[in-house]
């Protein structure tokens, strides 16, 4: 009998873990009642209580939320909720194996190439992506790199099957502003050339500027006269949406003296829609920055000075000294694998002046205002998209860990191929035999 | 002729052993003393005298003429180590063969290197500075201190360390040699029998110079072997006088030069990136190899694709010492924050997490008896920091080195170049660009078209 119950019991183990490895874990959308659980809004203040997810929205938050029935309810004694934090500059999904370049989607050839999208090159399946979101990083703008107008970046949430269902409702276009700056040791070209092909490279973005207001003109014409219809010029078409306002300029522009003259550029053209992104000698003109008005997307900020004779921390303090100056700002970490490092990127800039609640800023509301998107991302209010997690605490602090995940309403299994190699080989089977 | 140049021998000897680098005195008064290897201490004070820990205790007197350093609030770690790098190198690889331990970093230092500071800044006080990876048995290297002020390369030398060389397996040498200029190792099959037949050279080698060694004194006709740099270097190897570090990702490599090593009775070995060394723990842990990583680094090229961020911590938790290094002017500016990271990656303990950064990349460089850890009679080496040294907080405030403050973050100027470079345009901009496709190993192996951008730097 004993033996028999025995039996009885094996099956029912391996019934069980047949059914536990059979099933892939998927997101699910449902009904979701985090509660017990300590809120950070992020825009208004600090909450107890009970956060609701419904129809992939933010129900209801706080401490007089009742739990419908049929809600799965999550327990988060313990755990901090805050919104799933924003990358304001990466090119994840836009690569999978660095060296390998036809595994590269971000860098087109040519110079002028702004109609490149990068949401139809994002690879929904890249092994990055639940390497990063796991890590609480929900969100990031995935950016063409290279050339004058390497072509427009896209907001694109981490979940998802196909690129439309994880874009998150923001493109721009890339503008590497011309800079008169060396690119490393190795750059011998002497102050001349540069300055040469500085303004040569300046001269062209104004002549493609000319050249779409042109095109807009006629397009605008051809509106009302078909017979102005211009030819196929996809290129002039995408820099005319920038010119009239419907999408937003992203300006890559690092070296001091660039910044300056890319504010001056920006105010000339009066370009309707612009954000400075890198922004690495940023404090250097800080005050400028601010006077223009002109959002930063700054980053990375794990970096090196810039200049030899820099103080080494100004990669660390930079964010922070342009916050104090008045300039809007987000962090990014121009990375594709290594998205996930974001908080931290975030919370060297905390330590060196910018504050532990403006660097969570930095990567949550902030990015979402400067996108244009901070009715659905960024803090946790009712009525935003249910993009947040809960954490064992400060999700800026590295050894803090993510417990639950939604982005969209989609509940998100916990779980990576780092995930995944760590538990097949913390305890090997077969180990090495003694 | 003759007397002269004994005399000069003699004057160089003196000044040799004159060239003693300079120590200090202070007492580092009522921080939290984290000894990494003997728990953590509240309210504790760390004396250091001439150079050396002389005690660690509460409330010691200051000894007259000792600096004191009042830590008070704030956090006293042993001075961090870097088992990876190739900053204060003025080259990095000789390129030219899959054999090359007939060069050596150690006749390139580079004592004005800004980033000796910078890193110096993120706590670091002891690095191994590295030949590149380029080739299978590349050069030797030399473990330094971060003795910044000296004009004098000799300064940076760590006496009495053990001598140490790169070995490379995997892309880099087959991508250097194989693909660049079409000779073996085009594979890892060529890589394994590179390595074999350098050792077998060098048993033969050895062989003749015993001979030789038997029968000259009674054989005046005897002749030695040619003398031969590369020959030497891979028989010290042998005789277990030289550390192997060797750059390998992934775990196939890994259990191979394990074999050769074993095959040649070779025991002192320590992997370099080793990012599928958490396939193969049992077995490094068997054989008693290091493994030196990097806290998160992955997908840069195809052989670290199949990697895990809890790398560290499995290897760690199977018996592995292992360490965490920089292979970066980067990284190496925040090595405290990468050790932490493998408390979020597999939940290691403070002192585990903090043993990667210091006590075992001590052991990985045979200097575990002089620093890695704050123990009497250890060498004053020492980090303060204004928070815990794990937390993404915390600010490096202070590096000492041989009881003399190198870095002081409340004193220290903005600029702390010792001499501009003319040829390094003092007010020219850089953009960092960091790793996007390498690691830094290959540094000046290629001459790449596009290396003007600094894409292919490494």
């Amino acid at each position: 009998m004993k033996f028999k119950f025995g039996y009885i019991t094996l099956f029912l183990c391996w019934a069980v873990a047949n059914s536990l490895f059979a099933q892939v874990e998927k997101p699910v959308k449902g009904t979701f009642a985090l509660t017990n659980a300590t809120i950070e809004t992020v825009t208004k203040g600090t909450l107890t209580g009970t956060l609701l997810i419904r129809d992939g929205k933010i129900a209801a938050l706080g401490s007089n939320v009742t739990v419908p029935a049929g809600a799965t309810v999550i327990d988060c004694q313990g755990l901090t909720l805050y919104p799933g934090m924003i990358d304001g500059g990466t090119q994840l999904g836009l690569g999978e194996v660095g060296s390998i370049s036809l595994t590269q989607d971000a860098d087109e050839i040519g110079d002028i190439t702004p109609h490149m999208e990068a949401l139809t090159a994002v690879n929904p399946n890249a092994t990055a992506i639940p390497v990063t979101r796991v890590e609480g990083v929900t969100t990031v703008l995935s950016v063409p790199q290279n050339g004058l107008l390497p072509g427009t970046a896209s907001l694109i949430n981490l979940v998802g099957y196909t690129p439309d269902q994880m874009y998150a409702g923001f493109k721009g276009v890339v503008l590497n502003f011309p800079t008169a700056g060396r690119r490393g040791f190795r750059d011998q070209r002497t102050d001349e050339e540069l300055k040469k092909e500085t303004e040569k490279a300046l001269k062209k973005l104004n002549d493609i500027w000319d050249q779409a207001k042109f095109y807009n003109e006629v397009a605008m014409a051809a509106q009302k006269d078909a017979s102005m219809k211009p030819p196929y010029n996809p290129e002039m078409a995408r820099v005319a949406q920038v010119l009239n306002g419907e999408m937003m300029l992203l300006v890559e522009v690092n070296k001091a003296s660039d910044i300056e003259l890319a504010i001056k550029w920006t105010q000339e053209k009066k370009v309707p829609k612009v954000a400075f992104t890198g922004v690495a000698e940023g404090w250097r003109v800080a005050d400028q920055l601010a006077k223009a008005g002109i959002p930063v997307i700054t980053g990375p900020v794990q970096a090196m000075p810039t200049r030899t004779s820099d103080r080494y921390d100004k990669p660390y303090s930079n964010a922070g000294l342009m916050h104090k100056a008045g300039v809007k700002v987000a962090i990014r970490t121009d990375q594709t694998e290594n998205v996930r490092n974001l908080p931290f990127h975030a919370g060297f800039a905390a330590a060196y002046g910018l504050g532990k609640e403006q660097a969570l800023k930095a990567v949550t509301i902030v990015p979402a205002e400067i996108f244009g998107v901070a009715d659905k991302l960024g803090s946790l209010e009712v009525g935003k998209n249910a993009t947040l997690f809960a954490s064992t605490g400060d999700p800026l602090e590295t050894k803090t860990k993510i417990m639950h995940l939604f982005i969209d309403g989609y509940q998100i299994p916990l779980d990576s191929r780092h995930i995944q190699l760590y538990h097949e080989f913390l305890n090997r089977t077969p180990g090495v035999r003694k | 002729m003759k007397p002269f140049l004994s005399i000069l021998f003699l004057l160089v000897l003196a000044w040799a052993g004159n060239a003693q680098p300079a120590t200090g005195s202070l007492l580092i008064k009522n921080g939290t003393v984290l000894t990494v290897t003997k728990g953590t201490f509240e309210n504790t004070d760390v004396l250091v005298v001439d150079g050396k820990i002389k005690q660690i205790g509460k409330n010691i007197r200051t000894p007259q003429g000792v600096t004191e350093i009042d830590a008070t609030g704030k956090f006293v770690m042993p001075g961090i180590l870097d088992a990876h790098s190739h900053i204060a190198l003025d080259v990095v690889n000789e390129a030219t063969r899959p054999v090359t331990s007939d060069v050596w970093v150690g006749d390139a230092l580079d004592p004005l290197d800004i980033s000796i500071y910078r890193a110096l800044a993120g706590g670091v006080t002891t690095i191994h500075a590295m030949h590149g990876s380029a080739n299978a048995i590349g050069g030797e290297c030399e473990t330094i201190k971060l003795r910044y002020g000296t004009y004098d390369p000799e300064d940076l030398r760590m006496q009495g360390a053990p001598r140490t060389i790169k070995f490379a397996l995997g892309e880099n040498p087959m991508r250097s040699h194989g693909e660049g200029n079409g000779i073996v190792p085009r594979t890892r099959m060529g890589v394994e029998q590179v390595i074999r037949r350098a050792f077998s050279e060098a048993q033969e080698y050895m062989a003749a110079k015993d001979k030789y060694n038997a029968v000259k004194a009674t054989d005046p006709t005897a002749l030695p072997p040619t003398f031969n740099r590369r020959m030497e270097t891979l028989a010290e190897i042998l005789k277990g006088n030289i550390i192997i570090h060797c750059h390998s990702y992934r775990a196939d490599e890994i259990l191979m030069l394990m074999n050769v090593c074993r095959d040649y009775g070779v025991k002192r070995l320590c992997f370099q990136h080793t990012n599928e060394g958490f396939k193969v723990a049992p077995e490094l842990a068997a054989f008693g190899a290091g493994a030196s990583v990097f806290a998160d680094w992955w997908a840069y090229k195809f052989e670290v694709y199949y990697s895990t961020a809890y790398n560290a911590a499995i290897m760690t938790k199977n018996g592995v010492v292992t360490s965490i290094n920089s292979d970066s002017e980067e990284l190496i500016r925040h090595l405290y924050h990468e050790a932490a990271k493998t408390q979020r990656y597999g939940g290691l303990t403070d002192d585990e997490a903090l043993a990667l950064i210091t006590i075992n990349s001590a052991k990985q460089l045979g200097i575990d008896q002089r620093v890695g850890s704050l123990e009497v009679g250890k060498d004053g080496d020492v980090a303060i920091f204004n928070a815990h040294p794990l937390s993404v907080y915390a600010i490096p405030m202070m590096t000492i080195v041989d009881g003399i403050v190198r870095f002081d973050r409340a004193k220290d100027a903005d600029d702390q170049r010792m001499q501009v470079d003319p040829e390094k345009a003092e007010t020219a901009f850089f953009l960092a660009q960091e790793h996007k496709n390498a690691d830094h190993c290959l540094e000046d192996a290629f001459d790449f078209a596009n290396e003007l951008f600094g894409f292919e730097r490494e």
